[in-house]
């Protein structure tokens, strides 16, 4: 599980005292154990992925990129994130700002909630929503009374991403909010500030960074979210496909080139994703560096 | 602007952090807030400021009951401990701040906020630093600039936390003395708090000193550091010895002998001798007086401290001494406190 790397940020100590640097063979034992893994696991899994994408050449890649299908499951997949990454922006924001900034009963058990969808299986969360919203869930009566479909259909999967992606805004932002405390804004509101000149000039430059960062990782989720999704889509191609779902579906069906055409697109996000994290990393390491002591 | 505090008191959690608090504070008057940590002075500063709410009592800004309103309405600059300055805002932007978040008519266009600014910055001896950001400040700087962001909404009442807790002691010294000239400039009602007695007693027209919630005494440094109506305010501004001591008879005795001072309206029993260490009088003989042994001595600066034990429970005091006064180990001294109070025994 990608867990937030909240401690990034501390003072890296150059040099170090000769009495914890292991000796040279323990080293390089350590660095070459680290690579082999690396590449092993990360690095010829993704060349494979490029490579089986183009092996019939560039052609069959772009043309199985615009198959119909494909492009609707890419359509889909942009706009669940379109949808569930702002939603969890404000979500995150809520949930740090009331953690991080006072009291209140109940906060240990709200901070608890949050950590929950990372340490359940994604297919219980989807789950859970096929007992909620499903034929014979909960609210399904009076859903169908309704004509409001959830289950295999958009609303679902936005639905089953948002639960799935909550924590990573909230988790980036809440030990950002409690080590700046409330100092800010309070001198905001003592200058004569209202809330939400507060909230905008204040709170939410002095975490933006941390912000991004958790949008970033946030929106790498929810396209690549595959197992929470999968329960509640229904596999509806063209309709409730998203990228991930629609790999495997091309790829049951040996459909090599176009299952890792796709694939190829989700790694190239990761690899966007990676990028833009390793930026925002030393962007964010400056301002916290400069801002030290204050 | 006059600020009254009227039987406050302020718990959290059910904790009282002040018990009934009652402090006039005259218009233009310079009082600092002196005590210990945990003595609740800066718990009154935040209340005055709008940033508590009172449990009991009120507190008024002139005749208005300011105690409903919030920290926005009731228009107090306020220097925090840590300055809190906005650290991704520019130093002109941090002084600019209060006025660019008014509304309608009162905020003024931006070309006058940033006039303002520069003014307050030449107030504070900062010009030329307006581009720089906070993190490129030294403390000392931060703290004047945390000032002329306070002062730029032309607060009724000017607040300051801990003002010169965080700098070290050849920039407060020179902080100090640049905040009274400022006070003496633009004449706000000021409040500081700090637990630096030196300060407090230098820099402040009264001095109010708490203790555990309450107000032990308000007073000019002159009034508290000779006339200190407590045994805490006594023990914890300056230095001072304690005697137990017996009145009897309007006098003064130690053990079976009086000592020489009078004490016409104190209630006969036990009571304690309070006295500062530099403010006795040596004796050659002794009939009336405290005598004691050498029991130590160390030089501090331009004196000489000796420990004394008297009479037969061989309890200790301390006195100062001139250097040059020939008392060695195990000599004896005579000596009589010339400002003394004296207190019920505990």
């Amino acid at each position: 599980m990608a867990d937030p790397e909240i401690k990034s940020y501390e003072p890296h100590h150059e040099s170090q005292s000769a009495a914890v640097t292991e000796s040279l063979p323990v080293r390089l034992l350590l660095m070459a154990v680290a690579f082999a893994f690396l590449v092993i696991f990360v690095l010829l899994p993704l060349i494979i992925v490029f490579h089986e994408a183009l092996a019939k050449g560039l052609g069959a890649y772009t043309e199985s990129l615009s198959n119909p299908d494909t492009r609707s499951a890419i359509r889909l997949t942009l706009l669940v994130a379109a949808i569930a990454v702002p939603l969890n922006v404000v979500f995150g924001i809520s949930a740090a700002w009331a953690i991080a900034k006072f009291e209140f009963k109940g906060k240990a058990f709200l901070t608890t909630l949050i950590d929950l969808p990372f340490s359940v299986s994604p297919v219980i969360s989807g789950l859970v929503y096929v007992l909620l919203f499903g034929a014979q869930g909960l609210l399904g009566e009076w859903l169908k009374a309704h004509g409001i479909q959830i289950l295999f259909a958009v609303p679902g999967i936005v639905l089953a991403t948002v639960f799935v992606t909550f924590p990573f805004v909230a988790r980036e932002l809440i030990p950002l909010m409690q080590e700046q405390g409330n100092g800010d804004e309070e001198a905001a509101l003592s200058l004569g500030a209202n809330g939400w000149q507060t909230f905008w000039y204040v709170t939410l430059p002095n975490v933006k960074w941390g912000l991004l960062y958790g949008v970033l990782l946030c929106n790498a989720r929810s396209m690549g979210e595959f197992g929470a999704v999968s329960v509640v889509s229904g596999h509806i191609r063209g309709l409730t496909n998203t990228m991930p779902l629609h790999v495997e579906i091309l790829y049951n069906e040996y459909n090599a080139v176009g299952a890792f055409a796709v694939a190829s697109l989700l790694a190239g996000l990761a690899l966007v994703t990676l990028v833009l994290k390793t930026l925002l990393e030393m962007r964010y390491g400056a301002e916290i560096a400069a801002t030290r002591g204050h | 602007m006059e600020v009254r505090v009227a039987n406050v008191r302020k718990e959290f959690d059910r904790f009282p952090a002040l018990h009934d608090v009652s402090l006039d504070i005259k218009s233009g008057e310079l009082i600092a807030l002196l005590g210990p940590s945990g003595s609740g002075k800066t718990t009154l500063l935040r209340l005055i400021a709008g940033l508590e709410r009172p449990t009991r009592g009120k507190i008024f800004f002139g005749d208005d009951d300011a105690s409903q309103k919030s920290i926005q309405e009731r228009n107090v600059g306020f220097v925090f401990q840590h300055y809190a300055l906005f650290r991704h805002m520019t130093v002109a932007d941090n002084i600019g701040f209060g006025l660019k978040v008014r509304h309608g008519p009162s905020r003024p266009p931006a070309a006058e906020i940033r006039r303002r600014a520069s003014e307050l910055l030449d107030l504070v001896q900062l010009s030329g630093l307006e581009k720089r950001y906070p993190a490129q400040l030294s403390g000392g700087q931060r703290q004047r600039v945390a000032l002329a962001r306070a002062m730029a909404i032309e607060p009724k009442v000017l607040l300051l936390d801990e003002p010169f807790g965080a700098l070290d002691a050849q920039v407060r010294r020179e902080l100090r003395r640049w905040l009274r000239e400022i006070h003496d400039r633009t004449g706000h009602t000021t409040v500081f708090v700090t637990h630096d007695q030196e300060e407090a007693l230098e820099l402040a027209d009264r001095v109010v000193v708490m203790s555990q919630g309450r107000i032990e005494q308000v007073g000019s440094a002159d009034e508290i550091y000779d006339t200190p109506n407590s045994p805490f305010v006594y023990s914890f501004i300056g230095e001072s010895s304690t005697l137990p001591v017996k009145v009897e008879d309007g006098q003064v005795w130690i053990a079976d002998r009086p000592i020489g001072l009078s004490a016409p309206h104190a209630p006969s029993g036990e009571a304690v001798l309070y006295f500062r260490p530099h403010d006795v009088e040596l004796l050659d003989g002794c009939s009336g007086c405290i005598a004691g042994t050498v029991a130590a001595s160390r030089r501090v600066a331009g004196t000489r401290r000796v420990e004394l034990e008297i009479g037969g429970e061989r309890q200790r005091v301390e006195i100062e001494l001139p250097v040059d006064h020939p008392a060695a180990q195990k000599s004896r001294v005579a000596f009589r406190p010339r400002r003394w109070k004296l207190f019920p025994a505990a």
